[in-house]
């Protein structure tokens, strides 16, 4: 009756990373109206510096000049539809762009093409390369959206890039070599390798080493490069940011096949924090990719009226600097808070410098090394502890027990409140193993009745708790 | 070099239609009463410029409403997280108390079920995605809007089999043309998966009476096959007969409310393509729940869902407006289409939509499309109109061409006007040498247009050319 697309369900949201957004949803957190709620951390937000640009707007009201009589741009907005979207704003966009890379690489406006997000940027740029049953490599973990984002509709498949702790999650030459013998002899075609720099949801920036690997492998195998750049601009701590167009040319790379292969992606979601704008746009020196991309735009155009705002907010350098600038420094610090509180719990995170979360090592709290177990463990999480963290698997990640916290997407109040809970839950974890193993060692019946009542009250959580 | 997808190397996108040469024509030469007074007028696009300033006037005086105002700063922050593909509770529920009114509030529409969509062309290619698989169809009569032939197919992979229609009976669908249409795809092991229909129509300006409504409604039914209805144009129906809505008629005859979806924008009926406000309007659940996990390749922006749900909620200003509007698409279609009749151009009778069907068959050499070609080859660089012709829209009959009036202000419809007179009156003299011609008299006064810098450059349509020469940056 319907498409298969509409019956099936790759549209991945059966994931246990959108489940738990659901029973969040079902139970939010509130400090005041609802103290024992679930904690949104699996939402990879930036919601540390609207201050700074809320501030700007109020030093900069009528900026859609609304109120001078006659002038009013709301008219000009409101037609235009051009998909090649207006030119100030691609200006300010590409000069934007640039800064956040230290100005090491310069953009061309015409190469860029606006589209409503990154969702919709990465699943046209697909469409673009690829054809229906061909694949894409994607170093693994990766963002569980990309699983819609660029399957769904496309028909184009994923073949994951095995990538492991051993070497914190490094991208290999030998793994990318692995994937693509699993892609041919799956008899997948494969036309990319599709990167996430800074990682989602490592928090780490690529190496040079690792971005040298992956342009060798796609010459060598004539394939193209995707790089989604999302969080580049949450770059918070050393090493610097390097971007894989930095990366070609130090290479030398620029008037040869593969320049023409290689694509950003990138968004306001992540570094500007605003996601409800859908602000998403794809940069490609391809000219075929550009005006098939531009085309493609018209099915999720930005705003006419948001593209208007942004290109006046972006406009004033001295805001963006100083934007920039603070929005790493509270990033930077909260993340510290975040890998401080867990290793008081004894927890460790993978060593991160960029993006709104921190990829968090809790295989010593699986009851096995397994899949099953992390899922029991993130269970336990959601809906005792009440934190909404993302299980490993729904990243694809290949060991189980790593977790994607967030921290950018609330009060640092609520993150103390969910420090807190972490800490109760290891301690009672800890403690009931303890007892567990005395409870086995021979205990008269009675002491056991009385002893797992006490212990019963005990890990019922108190509702005062959170007051303290 | 190693290939990219056969959809980006492909012509799919249709931008080698005739439909879009036009507008090359006006983008390389666009007329502007004092910089380019020979410059050809844009009559390709179907656009609803008339009500701007009683817009402009609320928008003035509801600063709340901009993000950018003091008194609307505070939202910012939520505005600008809000991500979530239901939309803003606010602007579901002011979009459907807006279609609602629209329909007179015959009917009432549920916000639940409405899900946005990157503009009406997003909205559509979401529904094919929906109902069909790559290699089905849909059936859609004809004449039809060009824009479908990407929409529809172009990544989607579903097929369009035309419903034809004739002018004999003035492009009526009926269940003779939906018959055979179906019966064709079946010649040609077409799946068929659903019909869509435009009412109002674009092209024809036309709506769809409740007798054809209900013949279309019933043969879907039989056939179990999905009805959309792309109501687009609701709002602009300026004149009697009355608007029926396909969610009126379901309420009448029996039907099965699964195979019934409705496509809807503000880009026309309002006048705001640039926001982006594509709605999909389903009776089927799982279409709903399919269509809202899609939307997030085409969410609208929060800012504009702030904008939207602040003024549609506003009854007063809603009621006026679909008031003014009608009157302006009245006044300037009678005004129009009167002063064509009197230089012997007739064209079909309608009451709604933002252009006409004018008819200039009897002005083709021969009744071919190639007739058609050349003088819509003169209509644009002798007459300086972009006109669009019949062809594009899949017509079956050379000499129709679709002529938009809504998106001039008036003394660019009066320049317009001079010239088909002028070229009119030359025809005839061609026709009928000795024959004296009755001068129509027109108005003709060209104030004196403010320099506008950003309007000039803004005007642009959602063009086709990669370096438009009117869109320059200020920076």
């Amino acid at each position: 009756m319907l498409s298969s697309k509409a019956s099936c369900n790759s549209h991945g949201q059966d994931s246990s990373y959108f489940l738990g957004w659901q029973l969040y949803e079902n139970n939010p957190f509130h400090e005041v109206e609802n103290p024992t709620g679930i904690i949104q951390m699996g939402l990879a937000e930036n919601q540390l510096s609207f201050d700074l640009v809320e501030s700007w707007l109020r030093k900069n009201p009528d900026v859609m000049e609304l109120k001078k009589g006659g002038e009013s741009v709301f008219r000009e907005l409101a037609l235009f539809q051009d998909y090649h979207g207006l030119p100030t704003f691609k200006n300010e966009l590409v000069e934007y762009m640039a800064k956040i890379r230290g100005n090491k690489v310069k953009f061309d406006p015409n190469n860029l093409v606006l589209a409503a997000g990154a969702t919709s940027a990465n699943e046209t740029l697909i469409f673009c390369l690829a054809d229906p049953g061909e694949a894409i490599l994607l170093p693994t973990p990766y963002y569980p959206g990309f699983d819609r984002d660029l399957k769904w509709r496309t028909g184009v498949e994923i073949v994951p890039v095995h990538c492991w702790s051993s070497n914190g999650f490094r991208i290999t030459m030998f793994a990318l070599e692995e994937a693509y013998e699993r892609a041919q002899k799956l008899n997948l075609k494969v036309k990319g390798v599709l990167i996430t720099n800074p990682s989602n949801p490592l928090g780490t920036t690529m190496t040079k080493e690792e971005l040298d690997h992956l342009i060798t492998f796609a010459v060598a195998k004539n394939i193209h490069v995707i790089s989604d750049e999302v969080f580049s601009g949450t770059v918070f701590d050393s090493p610097g940011f390097i971007s894989i167009l930095e990366a070609a040319m130090d290479r030398n790379l620029e008037n040869t096949d593969v320049w023409s292969r290689i694509h950003i992606v990138y968004s306001l979601s992540k570094d500007l924090g605003l996601p409800g704008f859908r602000v998403g746009m794809i940069y490609s020196n391809n000219k075929t990719v550009v005006g098939a991309s531009t085309k493609m735009s018209s099915f999720g155009l930005v705003s006419s009226q948001t593209q208007y705002l942004l290109t006046n907010v972006l406009a004033s350098k001295r805001f963006t600097s100083k934007y920039m600038k603070e929005n790493q420094k509270r990033l930077k610090k909260r993340k510290e808070m975040l890998v401080s509180g867990l290793k008081k719990s004894g927890i460790e995170c993978l060593k991160s410098n960029a993006g709104l979360f921190c990829w968090v090592d809790m295989r010593h709290l699986l009851s096995s090394n397994t899949l099953e177990a992390e899922t029991k463990l993130w269970n336990q999480m959601v809906c005792d502890v009440g934190l909404n963290i993302s299980p490993g698997s729904s990243f694809h990640c290949s060991e189980p027990g790593w977790f994607r916290v967030c921290f950018a997407n609330m009060s640092r109040g609520t993150l103390q409140v969910a420090m807190r809970r972490i800490k109760d839950f290891v301690e009672r974890s800890n403690f009931m193993g303890r007892i567990k193993m005395n409870y086995q060692q021979n205990m008269s019946s009675l002491s056991r009745k009385l002893l797992s009542n006490w212990v019963r009250k005990l890990s019922s959580p108190d509702p005062n708790e959170h007051e303290r | 070099m190693v290939a990219i997808s056969k959809i980006a190397t492909g012509n799919g996108h249709g931008e080698d239609s005739p439909y879009f040469d036009g507008w090359k024509a006006y983008e390389t030469n666009p007329f502007h009463p004092i910089d380019r007074p020979d410059g050809v007028i844009q009559m390709g696009l179907a656009e609803n410029q008339l009500c701007f300033n009683f817009i402009k006037k609320w928008v003035m005086e509801h600063p709340e409403a901009s993000l950018c105002s003091a008194e609307g700063v505070n939202k910012f922050e939520e505005t600008a997280l809000f991500q979530d593909y239901h939309g803003m509770p606010e602007f579901r529920e002011a979009v459907a108390k807006f279609m609602g009114k629209v329909r007179g509030d015959r009917v009432k529409f549920d916000p639940d079920r409405i899900v946005m969509s990157g503009g009406a062309t997003g909205a559509h290619e979401m529904v094919a995605f929906c109902l069909a698989d790559p290699g089905e169809a849909f059936l859609v009569p004809t004449p039809y809007y060009p824009g479908f032939d990407r929409d529809l197919r172009w990544r989607t992979g579903v097929e369009l089999v035309p419903v034809v229609c004739e002018s004999s009976n003035n492009f009526k669908i009926t269940r003779a043309a939906l018959e055979a249409a179906y019966e064709k795809a079946k010649e040609a092991n077409l799946r068929v998966k659903g019909l869509l229909i435009t009412n109002p129509s674009n092209p024809l300006g036309t709506i769809l009476d409740r007798d054809t409504l209900k013949g279309i409604v019933k043969f879907i039914n039989e056939k179990n096959i999905h009805l959309i209805g792309d109501e687009i144009y609701a709002a602009t129906v300026f004149m009697e007969p009355e608007f029926v809505s396909i969610s009126e008629i379901i309420e009448e005859v029996e039907c099965n409310r699964d195979l019934i979806h409705i496509v809807y924008s503000l880009s026309k009926d309002m006048g705001f393509p640039g926001f982006r406000v594509g709605i999909v309007y389903s009776y089927n659940d799982a279409v709903v729940s399919c269509a809202r996990k899609m939307s997030s390749f085409g969410l609208v922006s929060s800012q504009t869902q702030h904008l939207i749900a602040t003024m549609l909620s506003d009854d007063d200003f809603v009621d006026s407006f679909i008031v003014e509007s009608k009157e302006q698409l009245f006044k300037r279609h009678k005004y129009f289409t009167l002063s064509l009749s009197q230089v012997g151009i007739g064209s079909l009778k309608s009451n709604a939509g933002l252009f006409i069907w004018m008819d200039l068959r009897k002005l083709l050499k021969e009744k071919t499309f190639d007739a058609e070609m050349d003088l819509w080859r003169v209509i644009i660089n002798e007459v300086k109109l972009n006109v669009s012709p019949g062809s594009s829209f899949h017509c079956d009959e050379p000499g129709w061409f679709r002529v938009c009036f809504a998106n001039m202000d008036d003394n660019t419809m009066e320049v317009a006007l001079l010239r088909i007179t002028t070229f009119m009156h030359k025809h005839n003299e061609a026709m009928v040498p000795r024959k004296l011609c009755r001068r129509a008299s027109l108005k003709l006064s060209l104030s004196r247009r403010r320099d506008d810098f950003m309007s000039q450059n803004m005007m642009s349509p959602h063009s086709p050319i990669p370096q438009s020469p009117l869109v320059r940056a200020r920076t």
